[in-house]
């Protein structure tokens, strides 16, 4: 045994595991190096390096009572959990706890769903069922609701959403915590809670009421550590009858302030889903600019508006384009996407293409062929693209580094965001952003300036330059308002230390909460930046 | 009992013997099959991946690699072995992580290694 928790004697440490032994099955107590190593993050940026977050032992129940008895346990030795949904949380920490020794409470085992309605439309689910499984309930029981799904279909709702993930198809679903509605929690000292409707015994109406009556407490188990969470509900769309899409390009590069304002309008309206804002210029998926564009991006000073708007002229297409996505009545549909070109032909020389037309159910060989399937609520793995070895990238790396900052949903942020980040990374030396990057869309009323840095697990420089990079943007985002959504556990106690007004108010009432509600300090040290008492201001 | 009836019920113990291992080992094919199908098949079976790009994420990683003189789908291998496959399972490979026993028990992954080494040559 390697690893002890901090502060824990190697005799408590031992009596802890007999007795999650006796509690959960001694074949579910994990404690050999080789079985607690594939606890690590996959995608550490500290990977083989002192400072990589590893955890001491790893505990897999299998029902609520069973994680009751390890939090109860782990009081009386005081011993750090940290839990886990399906632990698939790469470029944001993996499996790995915040704080090194920290025994994982892998909650994979526990995979029920519990309850899908189709016709008042919510799910309640254990941590352990992934996004695949629950859409697999969702066919093969026929039922007349589509799921939310984030880019990978192996996480886990529960675990997506606590740690505020995010999808793809309409409005609010797309915010996966906003759309969660009831927990069951157990909390630090063991016992069971259920929040909103779930505290009135017998409520009818847990999974569709989310406040029930009193404060609301829900948000403090997302990126939290006041308990884990056994059960969540979760809103699910009504199947709608089609889907279309339509595709605006538009001339100009300035041409994106009022592109971005017009999508703004349609998709606050409830005419749109989630809009995918491109640059015809080239990049992403097609492979590199060709060698003209690829001088033009890299120019010591920023190519102006008139060098890019040239180019793209030249070559005869647009500066940017936007995917709309249109979900409901064939008719409305329709009409919704008449209504946006109409609306949109207001920014001179904006040109129009309908993209893809289903109606729904679509059979399983049809699913299978459609290109954007996250869209479209069917889990995939496809988005393992970026960064794999393919025929368009020989070179692969070992995983990445997710770097998600929010800024305004306007043009005008886009352009700044570019520029001031882009800075930074050309001078850190790492290839990413640019005058061509655009924002993630996922959240209904925000961007998302997302840059994914490279990581190695052969090459020590890499990860340095990564986190440098990381390190470094994050202060001059936060200096131009932009906070990070989600943070790796690395870099937790950086981006919550940003968050800092009025002297750090927020994470004072959080230490404040904790202190009450875990004396102990045992679930999720670290996590979201709040520390207990006995590790705060050390470095963990 | 004579020598007769000894050698016959050594046959018959035999025979049933290695019927029942042979039926455990379709059995334990079938599982490293659905396996495969859970974990595997999302990036490494036959289909279309990202905005229709023509192959799936493992699928055209192995395309990249092989460069056409192996198979680029895992399921028509018939070189690896079993060495290989408990090792990219236990340890990733690039951008494919590691995968935890609650995920891929160790019995699953013997399965597994069944499935995918059942074309091998002996």
């Amino acid at each position: 045994m390697a690893l002890l928790p901090k502060d824990v004697s190697a005799a408590d440490f031992s009596a802890a595991l007999t007795k999650f032994e006796t509690a959960i099955g001694q074949q579910w107590v994990f404690t050999r190096d080789e079985d607690v190593a594939l606890y690590r993050d996959a995608y550490s940026p500290f990977w083989g390096e002192p400072d990589e977050r590893l955890p001491s032992a790893a505990v897999a129940p299998d029902t609520v009572e069973q994680v009751q008895q390890i939090v109860r346990i782990a009081n009386q030795h005081k011993i750090p959990l940290y839990p886990i949904s399906t632990g698939k949380n790469l470029g944001y920490g993996g499996s790995a706890p915040n704080l090194s020794g920290s025994v994982v409470v892998d909650l994979k085992r526990m995979n029920r769903v519990l309850e899908v309605d189709d016709k008042r439309h919510f799910a309640l689910v254990e941590p352990g069922v992934a996004y695949f499984d629950l859409y697999r309930h969702i066919q093969e029981k026929k039922l007349n609701v589509w799921i939310d799904c984030p880019d990978p279909g192996w996480g886990s709702p529960v675990g997506n959403s606590l740690d505020h993930g995010v999808g793809y198809t309409f409005g609010a679903f797309r915010d996966h915590f906003g759309s969660h509605c009831g927990m069951e929690v157990v909390l630090p000292n063991g016992e069971i809670m259920r929040t909103g409707m779930g505290a009135l015994p017998g409520a009818k109406s847990w999974q569709e009421y989310r406040y029930g009556f009193g404060p609301s407490v829900d948000g403090l188990f997302s990126q939290g550590n006041f308990g884990i969470v056994t059960k969540m509900g979760f809103w699910l769309l009504p199947q709608p009858e089609s889907y279309l899409s339509g595709i605006v390009t538009v001339p100009r590069r300035r041409d994106l302030i009022p592109l971005v304002e017009h999508v703004n309008y349609l998709e606050d309206s409830g005419l749109i889903g989630q809009p995918e804002y491109t640059s015809p210029l080239g990049g992403g998926l097609g492979g590199p600019p060709d060698r003209a564009l690829a001088a033009l991006l890299s120019k010591p000073q920023w190519p102006t508006d008139a060098e890019l708007d040239g180019y793209a002229q030249q070559k005869g297409v647009g500066v940017w384009s936007v995917t709309l996505q249109f979900y409901g009545p064939a008719k409305t549909v329709q009409a919704n996407w008449e209504y946006a070109k109409e609306r949109m032909s207001q920014i001179p020389g904006a040109q129009f293409r309908d993209g893809e037309r289903y109606r729904f159910p679509l059979s399983p060989e049809e699913a299978a062929k459609v290109p954007h399937k996250v869209a479209l609520g069917i889990p995939n793995m496809a988005i393992f693209m970026i960064g794999a070895r393919s025929p368009l990238n020989p070179t692969p790396q070992d995983g990445h580094l997710w770097f998600a900052p929010v800024i305004p949903r306007t043009g005008e942020a886009i352009f700044e965001a570019q520029e001031a980040m882009s800075k930074v990374y050309r001078e850190v030396g790492v290839n990413v952003g640019g005058p061509l990057q655009l924002p993630q869309t996922w959240h209904p009323r925000t961007f998302v300036m997302l840059v994914g840095f490279p990581l190695s697990r052969s090459d020590p420089q890499i990860n340095k330059r990564s986190r440098e990079a990381f390190e470094r943007v994050a202060q001059v985002a936060a200096e131009h308002g932009w906070g990070e959504y989600r943070s790796p556990p690395a870099f937790a106690d950086l981006i919550a230390g940003l968050y800092s007004y009025n002297n750090h108010a927020l994470r004072r009432f959080a230490e404040t909460l904790k202190d009450a509600v875990d004396p102990n300090g045992i679930i999720a040290a670290g996590r979201g930046g709040v520390w207990p008492r006995h590790l705060r201001g050390s470095k963990a | 009992m004579n020598r007769v009836m000894v050698t016959t019920l050594v046959i018959l113990v035999a025979a049933v013997s290695r019927g029942a291992l042979a039926q455990d080992h379709v059995q334990q094919q079938q599982r490293g099959r659905q396996v495969f199908q859970y974990w595997c098949v999302p990036c490494h079976g036959s289909g279309s991946g990202l905005m229709g790009i023509p192959y799936l994420p493992g699928t055209g990683a192995l395309m990249a690699k092989y460069q056409g003189t192996l198979p680029a789908l895992l399921e028509e291998r018939t070189d690896m072995s079993p060495e290989l496959i408990r090792t990219l399972v236990r340890n990733g490979i690039t951008i494919m992580p590691f995968f935890r026993k609650t995920e891929v028990s160790d019995t699953d992954l013997d399965a597994l290694v069944a499935y995918l080494t059942r074309n091998n040559k002996k």
